[in-house]
């Protein structure tokens, strides 16, 4: 039985129904991972010895009918979650020795759902980029064809899950880097509310930004990890506490009435005219299922992309201020004195979007600067929500393109920083307003896949799925495999 | 806006970053570039409108009681240090 094939819910189905045991599945995938690993690149750590002693411990609690909803059941966490005893290295030289002293509330939770943690995913070097290019372990690659990039940051996850090497893949997302690199690979990718799943254990970029998230075959099996992975966690000062909705009990109310936004500001001249039709051909399944749609105008929109990368880079130099090379991390040989030590630690551990990225913030916030460029953003910022409040009650959720294109080659905007950003133009705004958005696969491009991209208002991920579920009922698009990995 | 040698050179001390002299000149054209595209902001006016303070409209910063939750995890943390020595990290000399 080619179990890597089935959702994670036919999965749990089986496990119980002792079609195969925990064992047999972890071991499949365990060893789908090493298969393609030289070919892919989506992983960092592999876990074989652990994930099968915890397969076993899954198959007595089975066994004897104890054991939590996801009892036995896969799963690879990005490498930007810390995982207690295992390297933990956000991508990155600075932490390539760095071996996690406690586990992520996100790993924390899942873990005591009874998931198994597979592997550790390649992604950019602290999750500071579009197309996994930026990390020390070297990018990885695209399914459906190894030239091209699968998007990011979170693009170990998202080829991980589009080749089925895992059911599904915890992922995080500060400006697109769940939504942008599930498009581009295929596959179903949520990114919940800020402050719906805990961000402590993450290893911070922009601390008002960043949200913890799931990339998954499908959106009922999306549905199933962010259910067990949200929720209030004292230990993230902007967790929200607040009752977590059953995302799976939900799924599959009727479409009737929903009311769909076209955001009039990302059908322009920067989509691709294939990706556009596939899109409206999805609007059009919407249409069918009795959704009404109308175009909403969101006119401050454009002005999401620069204000992203003055907010963005001043927490991350903020935030990465902390890797002194004094209590972990890389730590440069021989120092001089202590201000060398820092200097040389942090010039050789990080590498060069990093540095950029650092840099671009520490000019922001430097004296004399922070009224016009930082001030000014978190004013823009406060436009932009306030034009997604303003079309919040008007319509039920918004939807419109995750990215402008398809895959693109590796290497072919690594030169400019400026055309790699404006790959985000779709999915930034979300982030700025802190709202819940997904992408899901709706068609195929050249022979590559298109993102249909959900926003919703504040905690509306149960309708955001629902939209996603109801439409994978009426659609195939998710359950089309790259033919090398089938 | 095309920043100067100087003015990289000077990001990069604040930043605590040694920078090779081929990553300055790459940081000088892709700085400039970056703030040229920022420079987008101006376009909009927000004169009468206040900077977000949090995504989440309504939210204030939650505190605690003040008291002792966590236990010693020093030797653990430690682990990951470049250089320890009796529980204690250990730096360069600070003073002559």
């Amino acid at each position: 039985m080619k179990t890597h094939l089935l959702s994670l819910t036919q999965l749990s189905k089986g496990l119980r129904a002792k079609e195969y045991s925990s064992v047999e599945l972890v071991r499949g995938f365990l060893d789908r991972i090493d298969a393609h690993q030289p070919t892919l690149n989506a992983m960092v750590t592999i876990l074989r010895e652990p994930a099968l002693a915890a397969a076993q411990a899954a198959d007595r609690d089975l066994a004897a009918g104890r054991g939590g909803p996801l009892t036995g059941l896969p799963i690879v966490h990005k490498d930007l979650f810390c995982t207690e005893g295992v390297l933990t290295t956000c991508g990155s030289h600075m932490l390539d020795n760095f071996v996690s002293p406690y586990d992520a509330t996100v790993v924390a939770k899942l873990k005591s759902a009874g998931a198994i943690t597979l592997a550790k995913s390649n992604m950019d070097e602290f999750a500071m980029g579009s197309s996994n290019e930026t990390s020390y372990f070297g990018p990885v690659r695209n399914p459906w064809n190894t030239d091209l990039v699968p998007g990011g940051s979170s693009g170990g996850s998202a080829a991980a899950v589009a080749a089925r090497l895992t059911p599904a893949a915890t992922a995080t997302d500060t400006g697109g880097s769940i939504r942008q690199p599930a498009a581009l690979c295929g596959v179903t990718g949520v990114k919940p509310t800020y402050g719906r799943v805990s961000r402590y254990g993450m290893i911070a970029f922009a601390s008002s930004l960043d949200q913890g998230g799931v990339i998954a075959g499908t959106a009922a099996d999306a549905a199933l990890i962010l259910r067990e992975m949200s929720g209030f966690d004292p230990n993230d000062s902007t967790s929200v506490d607040m009752p977590v909705p059953d995302y799976v009990a939900s799924l599959d109310a009727p479409l009737a009435g929903l009311k769909i936004g076209l955001l009039k500001e990302f059908f322009d001249k920067g989509l691709d005219a294939e990706n556009e039709k596939r899109i409206r051909e999805a609007l059009a399944v919407y249409e069918r299922l009795g959704a009404t749609l109308q175009e909403v105008s969101l006119p401050n929109l454009p002005l999401s992309v620069p204000a992203y990368y003055v907010v963005a880079p001043a927490e991350c130099s903020s935030n990465l201020a902390r890797f002194d090379g004094v209590r972990f991390g890389h730590r440069a040989k021989d120092p001089r004195d202590l201000m060398d030590l820092y200097k040389r630690s942090r010039g050789e551990g990080f590498g060069a979007e990093v540095k950029r990225r650092i840099m671009t913030g520490t000019y922001v916030l430097s004296a004399g600067y922070y009224d016009a460029y930082y001030l000014k953003a978190q004013k823009v910022r406060q436009l932009i929500a306030a034009d997604f409040k303003r079309a919040f009650s008007e319509v039920d959720v918004l939807m419109g393109p995750t990215t402008p294109t398809a895959a693109f080659p590796i290497g072919a905007k690594t030169s400019d920083p400026i055309t790699m950003y404006l790959n985000d133009i779709y999915t930034i705004g979300a982030n700025l307003a802190g709202l819940p958005a997904m992408s899901i696969p709706c068609g195929f491009s050249a022979g590559l896949p298109v993102g249909l991209q959900i926003v919703g208002p504040h905690f509306s991920e149960g309708k955001l799925l629902n939209a996603a579920h109801v439409f994978q009922r009426e659609t195939d698009w998710h359950t089309k495999i790259p033919e090398r990995f089938a | 806006m095309a920043l100067t040698r100087e003015q990289i050179e000077n990001i990069a001390h604040l930043a605590r970053l040694a920078l090779q002299p081929a990553e300055l000149a790459v940081y000088q054209q892709s700085l400039s570039s970056i703030f040229d595209f920022v420079g987008e902001l101006d376009k909009a006016d927000t004169a009468s409108v206040a900077p977000m303070a949090h995504p989440l409209p309504g939210q204030t910063q939650r505190l605690r009681p003040d008291v002792v939750t966590e236990t010693d995890h020093r030797e653990i943390n430690q682990r990951n240090a470049p250089q320890v020595a009796a529980g204690l990290y250990l730096v360069p000399k600070v003073i002559e």
